[in-house]
């Protein structure tokens, strides 16, 4: 029997009505403070401070003062707009939704909905045991596991911020491309006797899913909650990772890193990929440093393909996962994802120049 | 007695529910008994995705989210 609790009609109107002009006037804030940060940092760079214009050290400092209100203004308002459209999905709907599709049009989905799902690795087993035991194709099942940590908020947002749209949308474009094409590459390598025998052996019981559909101040409070705790764990590192990058920007010279990062080093794209794998949840600390060592001469291939494998591959969804799959499926996971990194890293090397 | 089960593997917001459930029955003096499940198998008996879930006497009553604790004590209640 499915419940739902609701406050009578009225209440929950006037609840929402608050709801909304809280958030719009936050949304207003929002846009004064991003407006005038620019000038600020230089005001506080160039005119308290009274370092010299166009010096290394007002070029640093300026950067710094500028990017890291910016990135963290972005990182809030952006994460928080996710999360609200996110609370409108749920992994009991993708289900129902991936129900009865078939390889291709499954995968396809399968990865559009893994990047709109609300998804935290923990819930990563359950969800999957799910997908399985409804008949949903392990090679569906698996677009749906790859797409979701691989196109990741903060990277997005990050990526948005330092980049540029361009940039955060090939990431999104590419990130979906590997999730369909690995689910495939895994649906038809007929892994299924590589998943744990439990798994099959589960029968859901009938028990029906509570029905809750939230009202807007639910939707708003959860998502700010969910935005506190995630600006909250990176907004470090963003400090950290600024301020390197910081550096970096005034003081190392020009193209000095084009050999080692640029389009010739062939073998920079892998290294990337191996490099990025340790470095899970650390996007937010990443991405400045990475952004610093671009303008020096690094090829975008190359940042983009060391982007996924940091939030793609991790060792700590790996150990959650081999709670449901034994270690070859574990280990064709991680090689098909990345060779498909690998690849997008390549092409947009050679794509882009 | 009501019978209550939250699912969860041990992630933040399965402890905070934990916590919740605990408040909302110190705070309404309710006779209950709480469970923790953490085997995926056993939390496959309510077809649970999303962890937290939060079961009241066999039945499945919110899951992938924290309830309030008004919503929590009219479960107990009833």
């Amino acid at each position: 029997m499915a419940q739902t609790i609701t406050p009578p009609a009225h209440l929950q109107a006037s609840g929402d009505r608050r709801a909304w002009l809280f958030v719009s006037g936050a949304a207003l804030l929002w846009l004064v403070a991003y407006n005038i940060i620019q000038p600020l940092a230089d005001w506080l760079t160039y005119t308290l401070f009274g370092i010299a214009q166009g010096s290394h050290l007002g070029e640093s400092v300026a950067f710094f003062l500028y990017d890291v209100p910016k990135i963290l203004l972005l990182l809030s308002g952006m994460i928080f707009a996710i999360s609200t459209l996110r609370s409108f999905f749920s992994p009991e709907r993708t289900r129902a939704l991936l129900g009865g599709k078939r390889e291709g049009v499954g995968n396809l989905l399968a990865s559009g909905l893994g990047v709109l799902t609300p998804f935290c690795s923990c819930s990563a087993v359950p969800l999957f045991i799910g997908f399985v035991e409804s008949g949903i194709p392990l090679g569906v099942t698996f677009s749906f596991l790859i797409a979701a940590p691989m196109v990741n908020e903060v990277a997005l947002v990050m990526l948005f911020g330092m980049f540029g749209w361009q940039v955060a949308a090939l990431y999104l474009g590419a990130g979906l491309s590997i999730a369909v094409i690995a689910g495939i590459v895994i649906g038809r390598l007929k892994m299924e006797r590589h998943v744990e025998d439990f798994v099959w052996q589960i029968k859901g019981g009938g028990g029906a899913v509570a029905a809750h559909m939230p009202t807007w101040a639910e939707r708003f409070t959860e998502s700010w909650r969910s935005t506190r705790e995630i600006v909250g764990k990176v907004w470090l590192y963003v400090v950290i990772g600024i301020a390197v990058g910081a550096g970096i920007h005034g003081y190392v010279p020009e193209s000095a890193l084009a050999d080692i990062l640029g389009k010739g080093a062939w073998w920079s794209v892998p290294a990337a990929v191996v490099i990025g794998v340790p470095l899970y949840s650390n996007a937010a600390g990443v991405i400045p440093v990475v952004q610093a060592l671009m303008a020096k001469g690094a090829a975008l291939g190359t940042v983009l393909a060391f982007m996924m494998s940091v939030v793609a591959l991790s060792l700590p969804e790996m150990i959650i996962l081999r709670r449901v799959l034994k270690p070859r499926l574990i280990a064709a996971f991680v090689a098909v994802v990345g060779l498909g990194i690998i690849a997008i890293g390549y092409l947009f090397n050679l794509l882009i120049g | 007695m009501v019978h209550v089960k939250v699912l969860g593997s041990g992630c933040a917001n399965c402890k905070r529910l934990e916590a919740m459930v605990h408040k909302v029955i110190a705070d309404n003096g309710l006779h209950a008994e709480v469970e923790k499940v953490t085997d995926y198998a056993q939390m496959m008996r309510w077809n649970l995705m999303k962890t937290p879930g939060l079961v009241v006497n066999d039945t499945l009553v919110a899951s992938g989210r924290i309830p309030s604790e008004g919503e929590i004590a009219a479960w107990l209640k009833n």
